[in-house]
């Protein structure tokens, strides 16, 4: 008779063990190619265990908006020159997003922004009254959103003031440079031509086309591109069915949103307005800077754990630097398109509700006020779901008595919204946590 | 082809794993060596003339009371704090480590306990951050991938399934080996871990004292801050006991008991070996 052989208390057969059922296999997922089922099932999963919804509710609310607004407004809403209009009214938005998507990706904060784009907008017009070159105009007001960036990234970063204060007081001081340079309430018209048509002027039929075309042929050949390299070089990749989704997709919106912008829709109007093309280049460059490049990497890690970045040895002061910058001269950008709108410059530009409803468009795509969560097609995305409710309410005029067209209802709106966003991101996380 | 590579270096650890691993540091130059290092704060001395051997090759642990001054210790080595006095050589050479970019400069690479690594990342992500490897200035996200794959493969780790993981889905053993292999990709010499097991259950437990041996396996010098005395004996070649700021004892872990090293830690002696008088010692 042996003895019982006792439990052998020892990791080497603890782990000897768990090791037969993976050898063999190890990162198996990372080599062997995905299919398109794995891709969905990957982000149901996402979706479960990380309560990250993604682009999902912003897609979905903007089906919802336009079923609710075309059902309810066919008319108006629904009418070709509206649909031109709308793309105007959401291009200042997006780009103040996308700035400002920079600093929340960090956890911080610029309550300023607004008033900036307003400030550098000022600068830009005053300049070009006074018969500066164009050039020379915008480069003044890009220079003055570099100082503006740099002054609160440096109280943040260096001085070490929590940027929510600091960009309250720069939100009051930005205003007062604001009215400084308009002359206490006046309004500096624009007729530079070239700033003016940002906003007023489409491109014509062929130009929106080919644009179209150079756009849908960029995408698809990069996705194919970066699927086949990789593929090359037996790591896991994106698979093809999914490459030829998302493109379908992409080529048969884009295509009809053109087409129907290329159809006459008032008085020799029609074409692509020239600020979408900026609105997706800006879209591009910046996805590209925060996706593939070191820097994107870092501010993403510095957004998530500051101390295990420093660690890392990123110099965090200088990432804080330079996200206010990015997000100063995106502002000046917003700003600019917000002068081309109005042909003006006023102490309200970029004022009012622009900056919050820019924070909540960053905020309603499903970038986190925390910081390290987020990406540049969110803000553009929650741009167009603000500029669609800010559309279609003023085409609502009066419902049992409410008239949607005045701006108490609209804030209403639009703070509601912001909530049911926030509610809806707070709850799918917290169910995540719980699994 | 990695398969194959894998197999073969787990057989090498096991075997190694059964048998003594140093088998005469005397006459080999030690990879770190530490001679009467002291360290004060204000009027407080922390670290009284300590002297400490690392051989490539060896897992030294280093125990001690709370306060004993393990910390601050290898935080000396790092480079985070420079000591009063004392003498370094690393690789045999005297060396002055002034700031913790020194010690990554000579291959010391140190897992914090709380592990610094950003949840919003993936793993190939945390093991690059901020040495990320580029082309044409832009990310090279397959280098990177493949790097960080052969080394999990290389650490025999099995647990880590895929390397686009977010680490934000981790358990606090794969976030602990992440850290682990993070620190011995840069070719580094000497891994310092601080408590690496001190949050993990049992079987993660396991896992990382198993890549701790595997570092050691692979030619580097470990050392290892535990409290835990089972993981201490079974994973360490030597002891290194703290008591009070003084090295009481540096001790074969194979020939130690479980008693002799709390006796160490405790009182500072046992049985003819520690400090003399240890009641008396002053701080
Ligand atoms: N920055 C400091 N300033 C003053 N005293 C310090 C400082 N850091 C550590 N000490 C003191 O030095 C002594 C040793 O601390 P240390 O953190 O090195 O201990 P430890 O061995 O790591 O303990 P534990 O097991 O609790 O982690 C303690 O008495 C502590 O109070
Ligand atoms: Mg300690």
């Amino acid at each position: 008779m042996t003895a019982p052989v006792p439990p052998d208390p020892t990791m080497t057969s603890a782990a000897a063990r768990a090791e037969p059922t993976l050898a063999g296999q190890d990162f198996s997922v990372d080599t062997e190619s995905l299919t398109g089922s794995d891709v969905i099932r990957n982000y149901l999963q996402r979706f479960q265990r990380g309560g990250d919804l993604g682009l999902f509710p912003a897609l979905l609310a903007l089906s919802l908006l336009t079923v609710l607004f075309g059902v309810l407004r066919p008319e108006s809403f629904l009418s070709k020159f509206n649909f031109g209009n709308y793309f105007t009214q959401a291009a200042p938005i997006c780009v103040l997003a996308m700035g400002v998507t920079f600093v929340l990706l960090l956890g911080e904060i610029d309550l300023g922004a607004g008033y900036s784009a307003g400030v550098c907008a000022a600068i830009l017009a005053s300049r070009l009254k006074a018969d500066v070159p164009l050039p020379v105009a915008l480069l003044m007001a890009f220079a003055a959103a570099l100082v503006m960036g740099a002054l609160v990234g440096f109280m943040v970063a260096k001085i070490g003031v929590p940027s929510f204060i600091v960009t309250l007081s720069t939100f009051l001081s930005w205003q007062g440079i604001l009215l400084l340079i308009t002359r206490d309430g006046g309004t500096i018209k624009i007729e530079n031509k070239a700033i003016v048509a940002i906003e007023n002027k489409n491109l014509s039929v062929g130009v929106g086309w080919t644009m179209f075309v150079v756009f849908a042929a960029g995408y698809i050949g990069f996705s194919l591109l970066r699927v086949l390299s990789r593929r090359r070089q037996n790591v896991a990749t994106t698979p093809l069915s999914i490459v030829a989704l998302k493109s379908a997709v992409l080529v048969i919106v884009g295509g009809i949103a053109v087409h129907q912008l290329s159809a006459k829709r008032g008085n020799n109007l029609r074409g692509v307005p020239i600020v979408v093309p900026l609105v997706i280049g800006l879209m591009i460059i910046l996805s590209f800077v925060l996706g593939r490049t070191a820097w994107g990497r870092h501010l993403y890690a510095v957004g998530g754990n500051t101390e295990a970045a420093r660690r890392a040895g990123i110099n965090v002061a200088r990432m804080k630097m330079s996200a206010f910058i990015v997000g100063s001269l995106m502002s000046c950008i917003a700003g600019i398109v917000l002068a081309s709108r109005l042909n003006s410059v006023d102490p309200q530009t970029g004022g009012n509700d622009t900056l919050l409803i820019a924070i909540g468009a960053a905020v309603i795509g499903g970038t986190s006020l925390f910081g390290g969560r987020g990406r540049i097609v969110n803000a553009v995305l929650g741009g167009l779901v603000f500029a669609l409710i800010n559309n279609g309410l003023p085409l609502l005029k009066k419902i049992h008595g409410i008239d949607f067209s005045a701006a108490g209802p609209k804030f209403i709106v639009n703070g509601l919204i912001l909530l049911l966003f926030a509610s809806i991101d707070a709850t799918s996380r917290r169910r995540a946590a719980a699994n | 082809m990695n398969q194959i590579k894998i197999h073969e270096a787990s057989e090498v650890s096991r075997t190694n794993m059964s048998e003594p691993v140093i088998d005469n540091p005397g006459t080999r130059t030690p990879l770190l060596e530490l001679r009467g290092v002291n360290k004060t704060f204000g009027a407080v001395q922390v670290l009284h003339g300590v002297d400490l051997t690392v051989y490539p090759g060896e897992v030294v642990a280093l125990v001690g009371d709370n306060g004993a001054g393990k910390t601050t210790l290898v935080k000396s080595i790092t480079g985070i704090y420079t000591a009063d006095s004392g003498e370094f050589f690393f690789n045999g050479a005297p060396s002055h480590i002034k700031s913790p970019k020194d010690a990554s400069d000579l291959g010391i690479e140190v897992v914090y306990q709380d592990l610094a690594l950003c949840d919003n990342l993936d793993v190939v992500g945390n093991m690059f951050l901020g040495r990320e490897k580029l082309r044409n200035g832009l990310l090279d996200e397959v280098a990177m991938e493949r790097l960080a794959r052969e080394t999990l493969a290389g650490l025999n780790v099995r647990t880590v399934k895929t390397v686009r993981q977010q680490v934000s889905g981790l358990s606090g053993g794969q976030r602990q080996t992440v850290a682990i292999a993070k620190a011995v990709l840069w070719n580094s010499k000497l891994v310092i871990l601080d408590e690496p097991t001190a949050a993990l259950g049992v079987a993660q437990t396991s896992q990382v004292l198993r890549l701790v041996r595997e570092l050691a396996d692979q030619g580097l010098g470990v050392v290892l801050i535990s409290h835990n005395m089972n993981d201490v004996l079974e994973v360490a070649d030597r002891v290194a006991c703290l008591y009070l700021g003084r090295m009481a004892a540096i001790v074969d872990a194979k020939t130690s008991s479980r008693e002799q090293i709390v006796e160490l830690i405790t009182s500072g002696r046992s049985a003819g070996i520690g400090l003399a008088h240890a009641e008396h010692v002053q701080i």
